[in-house]
């Protein structure tokens, strides 16, 4: 049995077909990268795992579990917790109080979601700008608030949904720096990433998607080298 | 604890107020001020802080006033048993409005609040034999004096926002929040939204239908037309949280003291100004506008409602910055971040 | 057969009058997705013009050349300065327009009880308040004279949005503001003339009401509620919806009225916004996206 497996997963959007069979295994610990071009269906496999919509068909087994179709703040207690592509802060609240927020789904008391929370931004980085209103962060510690929300949780499962967007160089090696602290930690990860540096970096595993559905899966050598994913990222000609 | 410190104060005074003030018109005044603490720090639970705004209030606050009202016309229970049955059955009202209307977003469900406000009314007016209609209730109040209502009042005034205080800064207050923030954001931080909206709802509805049964008590009399009002209960509410500062715990209590006492300041042409102004100088005219002033302070609230959402949206608390840098001309110190 | 037949026709010609009052709100509605709670308010100044205007001996639906113009821009002057504001204002809570058009609707009640005391007024004219008769069903000429004009605005209406620029750039911000923005559509004037636009057919629909309906301050709270509902029926933004909406919402009035008594009329339309917010897919899911 999987740590966690996506089986057959299908989203219909009226006529639209965004995500059609796509099916992969996770494993305990790793890093699981998902890629592929824009619109090819990457965050609605997010979005039906995380609980935003039930998909069409298809199972999301996580342990021994079946979770599709669950409302998310379910399968968040469940240990799956994720960002958001276009990020989401709590704009009115500090940083500190969004995963403070993020906290009590752990544990009960003020002084525990506090404490817990303090720990978090510590781990996150964003101890420096922790009272300060998350609507008056820049993107990138915007970015970082969604992992470190999500991480208040204490997932077993992350999805990271292109955490590295918009980001400066140094940016970007802080944000890798953290993914690789997260996972270090012990939290499995399944990262969507178009910025092909990271993914290929960080992931133990590529699966790459088009049109909603798999076109490639293996080391980030052996997609990076893989006929369909350089035709889809590239066009045919440099196939 | 210096946060803690002006409101003790305030309470402090307030306890002690009728032993220095016998006027039963200043205790009238105070009453309302307290009931509408009351029923604005109710509003802004639901409204401020978990950002589904309710133009229809009224409804609890009549459905309260009309428990303890049938509760003694029927039953011949006392009333003063509605202070208790009140909330309740405000509360369960309004789940199954919530369960309904919740999953519209935004305006829709400002609106559809409106509709459940005048519905009741409506039902109220027609169902003759159950509540009267339009003939309304009439019960004799307990006390002749108004200063065990004043008290009663008080206690409510203060169970009421300390409890709100209490819940709004642990858990429910910061998954309340996060709902109005973004709902989307908070189902995956583990937040049950359906759960907790519905819980800011019931927080809401309780309040306001006890101050709802208390004012039957206090006024003996209530009809349709009177407790189920859009503008003087739904929408006045909406007012004193607003001007006050939504949002925050003291703000519908500043709020309720600035609309009570505005609302006041009409109602006796700019307290009795006019009248002194038409007998000083024997002018007629003087008079005149006294009493146009009189009648206009619907029209003076509709103003305010116009002049506080465009210059002033969060309020005298929330806005406090703003107004100390326009009208006391008090600049920041250092200009933040 | 008779009475259904007549209580039938009764609710079609009242139906014309109210896809008028819907039309306008629907416009703005669906334009600048602003819930304007002054609507009724706006229709019951256009019948006090008429009502001023016909103690001086002026026709009602020669009223209608001053009522709309009038009204059209009391609504310009009202979006300008009061709505548009409200775009840049940074609160809390996003419902402070609807509030604002709440405090306008009181303003108005309240000026308009001001000039003309609550007394309930009417309009006498020789013609109006007669009927006539096709078979054994009697029409009233009032509300056929208004069924006709409101059909004929309606059709103005259409052709407008269709066929000229005007029209098509208020199209183009209803369906995008930001597109229409991009694509040289100034988004701001095009708000500004479609509140101006809602308000002169709501006061189209008034002049027409006037023969036969009293005059108090009162009456624009629950036309507003009848303007809400016939939107909400239709769809926002369609006018072809605020057809559909304003004959449903009449023919339902009038059945209640005959079948039930006269008191359920009011009861009837909330139950119609219920039933419509509970069972209609198109109308409900519209609303439950932001």
């Amino acid at each position: 049995m999987a740590y966690f497996r996506v089986e057959k997963l299908v989203k219909k959007f009226g006529g639209l077909t965004a995500v059609n069979e796509v099916t992969f295994d996770v494993e305990k610990g790793e890093i699981f990268g998902l890629i592929g071009p824009n619109g090819s269906g990457k965050t609605t496999t997010f979005n039906m795992i995380s609980g935003v919509y039930p998909p069409t068909s298809g199972k999301v087994v996580y342990g021994d579990r079946e979770i599709q179709g669950m409302k998310s703040h379910r399968i968040c207690h469940l240990g799956v917790g994720r960002t958001f592509q276009v990020v989401k802060p709590l704009g009115r609240m500090t940083v500190l109080d969004n995963v403070i927020a993020a906290s009590f789904s752990r544990v009960n008391s003020m002084s525990e979601a506090r404490s817990h929370a303090l720990k978090t931004v510590e781990f996150c980085g964003l101890a420096p700008v922790q009272g300060i209103l998350a609507k008056s962060l820049p993107i990138a510690g915007r970015k970082r608030l969604e992992i470190a929300r999500a991480m208040a949780t204490r997932p077993d499962l992350l999805l990271l949904d292109e955490t590295a967007a918009g980001l400066n160089p140094s940016e970007l090696v802080e944000a890798i720096d953290l993914i690789q602290k997260i996972r270090a930690n012990g939290t499995t990860i399944i990262i969507i990433e178009h910025i092909m540096h990271v993914i290929m970096t960080i992931s133990d595993r590529i699966h790459a998607i088009n049109f909603g559905q798999t076109i490639a899966e293996g080391t980030p050598k052996e997609v990076a080298a893989n006929q369909a994913v350089i035709e889809a990222y590239l066009g045919t000609d440099y196939a | 604890m210096k946060k803690n410190l002006y409101p003790l104060v305030l309470l402090a005074v307030l306890a002690l107020l009728p032993l220095a003030v016998k006027s039963n018109y200043f205790l009238h005044l105070m009453i309302l001020f307290l009931l509408w603490v009351v029923i604005g720090s109710s509003w802004n639970v639901l409204a401020g802080f978990t950002g589904q705004v309710s133009f229809g209030h009224a409804a609890f606050f009549g459905v309260g006033a009309y428990t303890a009202g049938l509760l003694f016309q029927h039953l011949q229970v006392s009333p003063w048993w509605g202070m208790a049955l009140g909330g309740v059955v405000a509360v369960l009202i309004g789940l199954p409005f919530g369960a309904i209307c919740f999953p519209l977003r935004g305006a829709y469900f400002a609106l559809a609040s409106l509709a459940l406000g005048e519905g009741i009314r409506h039902v109220a007016t027609i169902a003759e034999n159950f509540t009267g209609g339009m003939m309304g209730i009439m019960i004799m109040p307990t006390f002749i004096s108004k200063v065990p209502y004043y008290y009663i009042s008080l206690a409510l005034a203060v169970l009421s926002v300390v409890s709100i205080q209490l819940v709004i800064g642990a858990k429910p207050g910061y998954y309340f929040v996060s709902i109005r923030e973004d709902q989307d954001a908070a189902a995956s931080l583990g937040i049950n939204t359906t759960l907790y909206k519905n819980v800011s709802l019931s927080i809401s509805a309780f309040w306001t239908g006890m101050a709802g049964a208390l004012y039957m008590n206090y006024m003996g009399f209530i009809d349709p037309h009177v407790v189920f009002s859009l503008h003087d209960y739904s929408v006045m509410a909406i007012l004193v949280a607003i001007v006050g500062g939504v949002g925050t715990i003291y703000g519908p209590t500043v709020g309720a003291f600035i609309m009570v006492a505005f609302q006041e300041f009409f109602r006796t042409g700019f307290f009795g100004l006019f009248e002194y102004l038409g007998h000083k100088t024997g002018s007629s005219a003087v008079s005149v506008v006294g009493e146009a002033v009189q009648h206009a302070h619907v029209l003076g609230f509709g103003i305010l409602v116009i002049v506080v959402i465009l210059y002033l949206p969060n309020g005298v608390v929330g806005d406090w910055e703003k107004i100390k840098r326009n009208v006391f001309r008090i600049s920041p110190a250092k200009e933040g971040v | 057969m008779d009475v259904f037949l007549q209580t039938l026709v009764a609710g079609v010609l009242k139906g014309g009058l109210y896809a008028l009052i819907g039309i306008g709100m629907t416009l703005i509605m669906g334009v600048m997705g602003i819930i304007n709670l002054a609507h009724g308010q706006l229709m019951m100044l256009a019948m006090y013009v008429t009502f001023v205007l016909n103690t001086m001996g002026v026709d009602p639906y020669i009223s209608l050349f001053v009522a709309m113009p009038l009204l059209f821009l009391l609504g310009v002057v009202i979006q300008k300065f009061l709505l548009n504001p409200l775009i840049k204002v940074e609160t809390i809570l996003p419902e402070n327009q609807v509030l604002m058009t709440v405090g306008i609707g009181m303003v108005l009640t309240e000026l308009a009880r001001f000039a003309f005391s609550s007394d309930y007024k009417y309009i006498t004219t020789d013609y109006a308040n007669q009927t006539f008769y096709l078979g054994n069903i009697s029409f009233s000429v009032a509300l056929t004279i208004a069924f006709v004009v409101a059909l004929t605005f309606t059709a103005a209406m259409f052709w407008f949005l269709l066929k000229t620029d005007l029209g098509r750039s208020i199209r183009a911000t209803a369906q995008d503001k930001d597109a229409a923005t991009l694509m040289g559509v100034n988004t701001g004037r095009i708000t500004v003339v479609t509140f101006g636009l809602g308000s002169a057919l709501v006061a189209a629909a008034g002049c027409l009401l006037a023969p036969v309906y009293y005059i108090f301050p009162d009456l624009g709270g629950p036309f507003t509620a009848k303007a809400f509902i016939i939107t909400i029926l239709g769809g926002l933004g369609s006018t072809v919806g605020a057809i559909f909406g304003g004959v449903t919402l009449g023919l339902a009035e009038s059945m209640g009225a005959t079948y039930f008594g006269m008191e359920y009329e009011d009861i009837v339309g909330l139950t119609i916004f219920i039933l419509v917010l509970l069972f209609l897919p198109g109308g409900f899911k519209r609303l439950t996206k932001v």
